[in-house]
């Protein structure tokens, strides 16, 4: 957090100035480690192990905070009688399908769904779409009413399911597994349980070092396990809070440009799931479901209202007709893929580097090189803008400018302070920036260029009467640009937040949309950020000025709450926990809810409130069900639905180790995503053979003094003389090992390329014990590439293409590679030693990685669970 | 300029007659040091911004005179970043200002060997015209079983998470309402 | 108006350089224990002041590459990395304040020969070359490379001292398990001293003493001379290269006329550099020093809070956390013109009586 983001972590040093603990589990020593009370050093890609361990510290000794649990989350729930654990299948739960390697997730489900599972193949489609991404009620729907033991002494029940599901990772085992110590490991558990329950919170902080698994998200639901069992969300001081990287990568998510989402998080249409625009919206309200995902209707209508206007209509579904289709995985990895196939034309990046900033870099560029046409719009000449020129590919003679047929326009950007508009930070809040200066020469906004591309288009098709042009024709899209040439931010930002048709007001809030075409809106949740006419994003009431929350800093999605869930800080009646964590409370003498914050939860429905017999949607609400998105309204220690690889967090080795999974047979995720193909091997991983031609674990990350590809820090002169050249962090036994020399060269090599770097050796780096080996990391930052005032190789070119199953991210914080002193050899001799260490390592063309590691027998329990979990239903 | 002014802007004159004998503070002082000012002080206006780096969201004062960026430094009011910023926010200045910056369009040609300069206008119409062709090229209207496609992966985009809301929105309409669904950003990344 | 102190002693400088009510002495105060090494002070420095990038040379000192203060940076955060045995370990954090019950850093990890004394040696040059280090210009940081014995590693490995800012003190070199670990951070910056040697060798006026009680060099007045570079005792003021003027940190002397606060300290995500009047600075380290204390970190000390030090206490000074040395500081800096007036006397003597013999010889001759 110290490392990448300073500004953010002076909170955690004004806390550790009140007295809080600080405790930090990173693979190295970091600047953020520096300030920690504790360190623990931790083998990178085993977190869920560890935090398995702590669940299972938690549980066994019953540290939970029981009044929290028993009323918000879904710990008495029955888990159906079909559910086979990955205790009973070597690390497979029930239902994996072989064919698809994916799982039918029927016997999933709370008790009583049996005869409500899921159609055939829909996990496989849903993993193909990144469904993970979605609304939370993607999946199969939740009933309403789910049978209950308060008690927690059901064997079904979420609570005994739970506790025996994380039985085994046991503090011996994190030793083992993770190379933590178990007294360092218990200092962890002990610290943070303490600080848990009524009268304390503890905050969970993550970044990518978590995401960028092939088991990504399931890290994150287990950090969420333990602070819902310790009672940590939606209160103050608590949470599970994601630093983001990217000025709004949060809003890059809400108003998406990702190939399986629309903004609001609604599910772009799928070409057999939403056929049509019934099943559309039923896919994303589930009928008869809990919650605010019940309007979907709404905020889906809403939003073809913004785009088409008067076109659409209730006649014509609105113009869903006029959406396109996915048909499966178009996500930006198979996008590569496909370039290199031939099979795409066009590439537009829009700030972006993939060249640099993307898994297994030299796919990227190759495929690049075998388009017709790139547009590349930055700030500065990157490397994704030169592959052709002097790209690493250049040097080895993989592609040559005279051969290289693509296109490319270069078209210079604004900057921030040329242009106004929003972004989203990481806690979900919109801030508005003013325009200080006009962009120089040809640098112009992505709002300038995609206005003009689109009336350019709209201006060559006027005439055409063809159905495939009419959502472009009908687009609302002439209104943007009210004088001169620049599109007005605020007027799309108004547009975003949606109008009331009839009145030509603004909307003030969501709840104010309508299915019937009557109301508009761009993305459902940020509505309410242009209430009462007002740019609520532009607000800057000094903080001096206002109270801790700061409400009038800006908006924040949903509806300008600042901390989500925060029903949940106080008891089922509604008071508050403690006095200390007040934050959100019942006045029984107002009727309504009040605080610091605005409630997450209808403003006038009492604690007391119970939904009557048969209720669906917003009113089947209870008065106690704080997870006001979720289906049956709790929160999650078991996820019933809509995970791709399993309902509960369960530890696999990464797509890449050289470690045997010590808890189950099964390796690796069995249901992450792959793409096994020549140009994308995979070193071999246990149980396969020759893991030793890489026995090496890296993981890369951030320095303070760099962002991202580079792009926007390698170009300047002031970060760039802070971290000038590409390095590699290794300890001093590793570097006595391979006869490393401080400041000499290193060479990295795993199946994918050879990049070379200058060897820092540091104390910050140890060698962990894991089971009875020795297991060395390194460390490796992925700034640099070819272009710029500083240069080197780029990390990125070492990773492969392999995914998380539920939002189809990649696998890029850790992997094997070997590590040899030198320089790497250079022209067509790298593409020959990269060679021989697949030669070495067994890898053909064709080399297939095992997607399970269990027996057969195994597999056919798992799959036969499916079946005779039906029967027992329709019994 | 007078020739008293004259005589007491001579240092040693200041030194023997002031109040600093051994001339190392008042008398020493150069016209230049006693008419400093920030230049924040003199800007024309101030906009209220939000760093372009990672998503803390800190607050930047931008200060402009003459039309251009004269500095940018954290906005004290902020209650996210109190006014303060990391190296890579406080280099922020360089970042908008910097001669390293693209100005100017330029384009490679098919088998080309270097840049070359290009008009904006051309650009925008060649690019135009290769959206709609390659759209045309690789246009499905519907799957095997006769379901709606209405869409072309002909065409792909990948963008940058320091892209504005507004923008996104924009971005996702367009490509959406011409049928092409490969668009994705580096929150997938 | 000059006094008894004017060259050595407690003084407030800026009374003393002529100012007539002059406004309350400003300063920094640097609280290294909550550092975290991002720079930001640097970087805010040299875009508020136009200075130039100082070269683009990893120096592999830890995650140092700016090396030291020099004409192009005027802030420099030096990276100490510390390995430490379990005795009292008090894990990753010992740096910044907790008891000592917590395991070290690396408590329980498989142990073995440390390596920042052996990479101090190499980034300083101080072993020999190995060949697969590529063409590095000699250490930046003078002081680190004068304090660099040429002693290299034995062939075990094992920790030996090298007296580098990085590596351990005499007496320091470990023979237990390496269980803990300490990353040090620090700012550091010119010390605006109360007797500022650079601003009493000043043959032009160039540099002076503000209002403030800062000490500034006017770049309109500097002829690039270089007195004032072998007279800090600190080893901070620098001249340029290409116009051969002397630079160094001017406090933001623009800044704080306007009062605004100094770019470093505006920018400082964690309150590391503090800026306002000296005197409510130290009272605030003291209290800090005292916090620290009291959390168990007893290493926590002042350097150049001290009005009776070499220099008359210092304008910018340090919450350390180990010995000044460690930091690459001078432990007892003094005024390089300490004996200035002494020297005058003894010179104005001189020359008194060599008027003296002059007349009595041309009265003499008269005679």
């Amino acid at each position: 957090m110290a490392e990448a983001h300073p500004v953010g972590f002076q909170y955690v040093v004004e806390a550790k100035k009140r007295g809080a603990k600080v405790i930090h589990i990173d693979p190295r020593f970091t600047r953020t480690s520096a300030l920690a009370h504790s360190y623990v050093p931790v083998r990178a890609g085993a977190d869920i192990a560890f935090l398995g361990g702590v669940i299972n510290y938690i549980l066994s000794h019953e540290k939970d905070f029981r009044e929290y649990v028993l009323a918000y989350t879904n710990a008495a729930m029955l888990v159906h009688e079909g559910f086979q654990d990955t205790e009973d299948l070597a690390g497979l739960f029930s239902g994996y399908d072989e064919e698809l390697k994916a799982y039918d997730q029927s016997t999933w489900q709370y008790a009583g769904q049996g005869d409500e599972g899921q159609e055939e193949g829909a996990s496989h489609v849903d993993r193909e779409t990144a469904s993970g991404l979605e609304q939370e009620s993607h999946g199969p729907p939740i009933p309403a009413d789910v049978p209950r033991d308060d008690t927690l002494q059901d064997p079904r029940c979420v609570y005994q399911v739970l506790k025996r599901h994380y039985a085994r990772y046991t503090p011996e085992v994190v030793e083992r597994l993770c190379g933590v110590p178990q007294e360092k490991f218990l200092e962890v558990c002990e610290a943070w349980t303490s600080n848990s329950g009524r009268e304390k919170t503890t905050a969970l902080v993550y970044s990518v070092g978590w995401t960028q698994h092939s088991v990504g998200v399931q890290y994150i639901r287990a950090g969420a396990i333990i602070q819902l069992l310790l009672g940590n969300m939606g209160r103050p001081g608590g949470g599970v809070m994601a630093l983001r990287g990217h000025a709004s990568i949060q809003g890059s998510t809400d108003i998406p440009t990702l190939f399986n989402l629309l903004p609001g998080y609604l599910p772009m249409p799928h070409h057999e799931q939403h056929e049509t625009f019934s099943k559309w919206i039923d896919a994303i309200r589930h009928p008869g479901q809990k919650g605010f995902w019940a309007n979907a209707e709404s905020y889906a209508v809403s939003l073809l209202k913004s785009y088409f206007g008067d076109a659409a209509t209730k006649d014509n579904d609105f113009g869903y007709g006029w959406m396109p289709r996915l048909t499966g995985d178009h996500g930006t990895y198979r996008q590569v893929l496909d370039m290199i196939d031939g099979k795409i034309k066009g590439y537009f990046l829009l700030g972006q580097n993939p060249a640099v900033g993307s898994a297994h870099g030299r796919a990227q560029r190759l495929g690049m090189a075998n388009l017709d046409w790139l547009v590349v719009r930055d700030l500065f000449m990157i490397e994704s803008a030169t592959f052709w020129k002097d790209g690493p590919e250049v040097a080895t003679g993989e592609i040559t400018p005279e051969t290289c047929k693509t296109e490319v326009f270069f078209m210079p950007a604004a900057s921030h302070v040329e242009k106004e508009g929003t972004f989203t930070q990481t806690q979900r809040m919109l801030q508005w920036r003013e325009k200080a200066v006009e962009p120089a020469g040809d640098c112009r906004s992505e709002l300038w260029f995609f206005y003009h591309l689109g009336r350019l288009l709209r201006e060559r098709l006027a005439d055409s009467t063809l159905p495939r042009d009419q959502g472009l024709l009908n687009l609302t899209w002439d209104h943007y640009v009210p004088e001169g040439d620049e599109p007005s931010g605020e007027i799309v930002l108004q547009e975003i937040n949606g109008y009331n048709l009839e009145t030509g007001k603004l909307l003030s809030s969501f709840t104010e949309m309508k299915p019937d075409g009557s109301t508009s809106g761009g993305c459902w949740i940020y509505t309410g950020v242009y209430k009462d006419g007002v740019n609520q994003a532009a607000r800057r009431k000094p903080r001096t000025e206002q109270d801790w929350v700061a409400r009038e800093w800006g908006w924040a999605w949903p509806a300008d709450r600042r901390t989500l869930y925060n029903r949940a800080s106080a008891d089922p009646e509604g008071k508050p926990w403690s006095e200390k964590k007040k934050y959100v409370w019942w006045d029984s003498d107002a009727g309504e809810w009040t605080g610091y914050d605005v409630p997450d939860f209808e403003k006038t429905k009492p604690p007391s409130y119970r939904p009557p017999e048969g209720a669906t949607g917003v009113e089947a609400i209870s008065g106690d069900d704080a997870f006001i998105m979720q289906g049956d309204g709790k929160g999650w220690l078991y996820a019933p639905s809509g995970l791709i690889d399993g309902p509960m967090p369960t530890h696999y080795e990464p797509a890449e180790s050289g470690v045997r999974n010590p808890l189950y047979d099964q390796q690796a995720n069995p249901t992450r995503k792959i793409y096994d193909r020549s140009d994308n091997l995979t070193n071999p991983s246990a149980p396969e053979a020759h893991t030793d031609v890489y026995p090496y674990v890296f993981s890369t990350s951030r320095l303070t003094e760099h962002h991202t590809a580079g792009g926007m820090s390698r170009q300047l002169a002031y970060l760039s003389e802070l971290q000038p050249e590409m390095f590699i962090e290794v300890s001093p036994q590793l570097a006595a090992e391979r006869g490393l020399e401080h400041l000499g060269w290193a060479t990295i090599v795993t199946a994918r390329s050879a990049i070379e770097a200058r060897v820092m050796v540091t104390d910050r780096m140890r060698p962990l014990r894991i089971e009875d080996r020795l297991v060395h990391q390194v460390w490796l930052p992925y700034h640099w590439g070819h272009e710029g005032l500083v240069t080197g190789d780029a990390a990125n070119d070492l990773i492969g293409i392999t995914l998380d199953p539920n939002v189809l991210i990649q696998e890029s914080k850790v992997g094997t590679c070997d590590v040899r002193a030198g320089r790497r050899p250079t022209g067509a001799e790298l593409t020959a030693y990269v060679q021989s260490f697949r030669d070495r390592a067994g890898l053909a063309p064709d080399h297939k990685q095992p997607m399970t590691t269990v027996d057969q027998a195994t597999l056919d329990a798992s799959g036969a669970a499916d079946g005779s979990s039906d029967e027992d239903g329709d019994s | 300029m007078g020739v008293k002014t004259w005589i007491e802007g001579w240092p040693v004159y200041r030194q023997l007659t002031g109040t600093d004998p051994l001339g190392r503070g008042a008398a020493a002082q150069s016209a230049r040091s006693k008419s400093l000012t920030a230049r924040t002080e003199t800007a024309d206006s101030v906009a209220k911004s939000v760093c372009p780096y990672c998503a803390v969201g800190c607050g930047q004062r931008v200060f402009v005179k003459d039309g251009e960026v004269v500095q940018i430094e954290g906005d004290p009011d902020s209650p996210i970043s109190k006014g303060r910023l990391c190296p890579k926010g406080s280099a922020s200045k360089s970042l908008v200002t910097s001669d390293r910056r693209q100005r100017k369009v330029l384009y490679r040609r098919p088998y080309g060997k270097d840049w070359e300069e290009l008009d904006l206008d051309t650009a925008m119409e060649m690019i135009a015209d290769r959206v709609l062709a390659a759209r045309e090229e690789t246009w499905e209207d519907a799957d095997a079983d006769g379901r709606p496609l209405n869409r072309t992966l002909g065409i792909s985009s990948l963008g940058g998470a320091t892209l504005d809301n507004e923008e996104n929105y924009l971005i996702k309409k367009l490509f959406t309402a011409m049928g092409a669904v490969q668009i994705e950003n580096q929150a997938r990344i | 108006m000059a006094g008894p102190n004017s060259f050595y002693g407690p003084l407030d400088p800026a009374p003393d350089a002529g100012y007539v009510d002059a406004p309350p002495r400003m300063g920094f105060f640097t609280d290294t224990s909550v550092c975290i090494g991002c720079k930001a002070c640097e970087v805010a420095c040299k875009e508020w002041n136009a200075v130039p990038d100082d070269g683009f040379n990893l120096l592999g000192q830890s995650y140092d590459n700016t090396g030291g203060l020099t004409a192009n940076s005027w802030r420099h955060v030096a990276f100490i990395e510390q390995p430490g045995s379990s005795s009292g370990g008090c894990g990753g954090g010992c740096s910044s304040g907790q008891a000592t019950t917590t395991p070290g850093a690396f408590a329980g990890l498989p142990s073995g020969p440390s390596a920042s004394a052996h990479s101090a040696a190499v980034a300083s040059q101080t072993v020999p070359d190995t060949g697969t280090a590529p063409g590095i210009g000699p250490a930046f940081d003078a002081l680190a490379a004068a304090a660099t014995t040429s002693s290299i590693l034995d062939k075990s490995g094992s920790s030996q001292f090298l007296g580098m800012p990085g590596s351990d003190l005499p007496g320091r070199t470990l023979d237990a398990p390496r269980e803990d670990f300490r990353w040090l951070m620090m700012s550091n910056v010119c010390k605006h001293c109360t007797h500022a040697g650079c601003l009493d060798v000043c043959p032009t006026g160039a540099l002076f003493r503000t209002e403030f009680g800062t000490v500034v060099v006017q770049s309109d007045i500097c002829n690039g001379c270089g007195y004032c570079v072998p007279a800090c005792p600190y080893g901070v003021i620098d001249r340029r290269e290409d116009d051969g003027r002397a630079w160094k940190c001017t406090l933001c002397y623009d800044r704080i006329g306007d009062g605004l606060t100094p770019a470093c300290a505006k920018a400082c995500p964690t309150e590391s550099i503090q800026y306002g009047e000296l005197d409510e600075l130290r009272e605030r380290a003291a209290a800090r020093v005292a916090a620290l204390h009291e959390q168990g970190v007893s290493e926590a000390r002042l350097y150049g809070n001290e009005p009776d030090d070499g220099v008359g206490g210092d304008g910018a000074f340090f919450l350390l956390l180990d010995e000044p040395e460690v930091y690459g500081l001078p432990p007892d800096p003094v005024v390089t013109t300490r004996d200035l007036p002494a020297m005058y006397k003894r010179a104005g003597l001189a020359a008194l009586a060599m008027a003296a013999t002059a007349v009595v010889s041309f009265l003499g001759s008269r005679s």
